[in-house]
């Protein structure tokens, strides 16, 4: 990804009169990741007021160049690091460390109503590529199909693009929603619908599909087997020092960061 | 000493006044430059005319597509269809407010008009999706109730009250002199009504109707909640569609700082900026072209 708008989350600490120098932390990278790292961030420096942390979107690409050129201390991805980035790392004499913080689960939705329990990622390709246009081609009541997709600029789109659509583009009649509560909401209100969310905004007012026979929970995204998954990274610059390895510990907390990883509408570790 | 006094204090007011009067120009001129500056540089990627008539908008392909036809299409179509709902109602409205209805009705109808202005839009686009969308769904047997026609009826409740209320004033200033010659001639009312006063007050209305349309252009969230969202030519009424602010809302925020994507929802916003501003100097030239001279005068 390579998004470089950057929400600052930089906060400015008034520290107590006489308050020793306070530790300074830079995370950037990967806006997938961003809610999560919003939300952990937070907690973080309630727990740990002296520390300082600013955080910034801008892509995985972004982040992980930003680990190589030593400019942050912490780096957000949405994939794994790519063979040439490695390359150019060992060049400036860094070493990357990955953390597999969260998985990232995108299921396919439909309205309560409609019969369809499972589609193939072939089948949900051609019905974001126009090809199928009524439920009954899929076993499913004689209803239009409407495509629900989601603005170019998401994570989520990002994730359907790369392991559902692979390279196709989504039709341009297909509708378009801000967000997965957004989507939720349209695809609860119309029989014809099939959208994609988060797994952390199912609920009951829609029914998810399961994908090649496989339903979407967080057991099938842990052990892979589900396929519109992904795990993502937070990658330092060799291994954590200090407010680094503290931060890095407090994400991977089952009792702290994990429990954030879950509200922020993602899979947690375990 | 004292005349002294008053002429600094009237300088020191004058100057003041000058500069109030100087920050909202130099503000507009400020954001239409901001404008233009992120929005140029996307014609060094695509020629202005792909960009105008270019049929896809695939914005993060690769490669990518910047044609922004279809959106400009929705806009327009949105845009018209709202207005054909909305300029009878609000018209038609402002003439039996402003020359049938009795004084205490008036008095109750016009800011209970006029309120239907203060509903908040996303309040609206809630209601469009939630009531408004199922209904049409289920009344017309459509695949989807999030469409172009739902879009312009929720953007006709927003520029109804604009329409109503401007009309209104116009038809209302119209001299009693003009009245009572057409009504002492034997016209009857609803002639001087088509006769005399809607002609006497055409500037005041057509301000109303254009003033009613720039809103609906420019208005954003309703449509990005209710017209559905697609980037396609619509081929009916109630094909969903994606008219230009709901784009610029649901991307801008991810959209890479200072990327191709950026730069070109900038530049669509350009061409929304250029829509408004002609609907504005017509608006403008109707208004001093069919000025109300004389006793009819506003």
């Amino acid at each position: 990804m390579k998004k470089t708008f950057a929400i600052l989350l930089t906060v400015a600490w008034l520290f107590p009169a006489g308050s020793v120098w306070a530790g300074n932390l830079v995370i950037k990278g990967s806006t997938t990741v961003l809610p999560i790292a919003q939300k952990i961030v937070e907690a973080y420096m309630k727990d740990n007021p002296d520390v300082k942390i600013s955080l910034s979107g801008g892509g995985s690409g972004d982040g992980i160049k930003a680990i190589i050129d030593g400019t942050t201390d912490i780096a957000n991805s949405s994939r794994f690091i790519k063979d040439k980035e490695v390359a150019l790392a060992v060049e400036k004499g860094a070493y990357p460390v990955p953390f597999a913080v969260a998985y990232d689960c995108i299921v396919p939705v439909v309205h309560s109503s409609n019969t369809v329990q499972n589609l193939t990622l072939t089948q949900l390709k051609d019905i974001y590529m126009g090809k199928i246009r009524n439920w009954k081609d899929l076993g499913g009541p004689s209803w239009p199909i409407v495509v629900i997709s989601r603005d170019t600029s998401s994570g989520t789109y990002e994730v359907w693009e790369s392991l559902v659509m692979k390279k196709e583009r989504v039709f341009p009649a297909a509708l378009l929603q801000a967000s997965s509560g957004a989507i939720v909401q349209a695809v609860s209100k119309n029989k014809n619908a099939v959208g994609y969310i988060g797994i952390g905004y199912l609920d009951a007012s829609i029914k998810a599909v399961a994908v090649n026979g496989i339903e979407g929970s967080a057991k099938t995204t842990l052990d892979g087997t589900f396929p519109i998954s992904r795990p993502l990274f937070m990658f330092t610059r060799g291994w954590p020092e200090k407010d680094a390895s503290s931060f890095i510990n407090y994400v991977l907390n089952p009792e702290k960061g994990q429990l954030l990883v879950k509200e922020a509408g993602f899979v947690p570790l375990y | 000493m004292n005349n002294n006094f008053r002429k600094i204090q009237d300088r020191i007011l004058k100057h003041f006044f000058f500069f109030t009067a100087l920050t909202s120009t130099a503000v507009l001129f400020v954001i239409a430059f901001f404008l233009f500056k992120e929005g140029i540089p996307i014609f060094e990627k695509v020629s202005i005319q792909d960009f105008i008539l270019g049929k896809y908008w695939y914005p993060t392909s690769e490669p990518p597509d910047f044609g922004i036809l279809a959106l400009i299409v929705a806009s327009l179509s949105v845009t018209l269809l709202s207005a054909a709902i909305a300029i009878p109602l609000g018209v038609m409205t402002a003439i039996y407010l402003a020359e049938i209805a009795s004084y205490r009705l008036r008095e109750i109808v016009k800011p209970v008009v006029e309120l239907l202005a203060a509903l908040p839009s996303v309040v609206i686009g809630f209601f469009g999706m939630v009531v408004v969308a199922p209904f049409l769904q289920n009344a017309f047997n459509l695949a989807t109730g999030l469409n172009l026609f739902n879009a312009a009826l929720m953007l006709a409740f927003m520029s109804i009250p604009t329409i109503c209320s401007i009309s209104e004033d116009a038809i209302y200033s119209v001299p009693h002199s003009l009245r009572e010659a057409s009504l002492a001639l034997g016209a009857t009312h609803l002639e001087t009504i088509i006769r005399v006063i809607l002609p006497a007050s055409i500037s005041g209305i057509s301000t109303a109707v254009i003033l009613g349309m720039s809103r609906a252009i420019g208005e954003t969230m309703v449509v990005l909640m209710v017209a559905g969202g697609a980037a396609m030519i619509p081929l009916s009424i109630f094909d969903p569609v994606r008219p230009l602010p709901a784009s610029i809302a649901a991307e801008m925020a991810e959209a890479p700082f200072r990327g191709d994507h950026y730069f070109a929802l900038f530049a669509t916003g350009i061409v929304l900026f250029l829509f408004t501003l002609l609907f504005n100097l017509i608006a403008d030239h109707v208004a001093h072209k069919y000025k109300q001279v004389g006793e009819a005068s506003l």
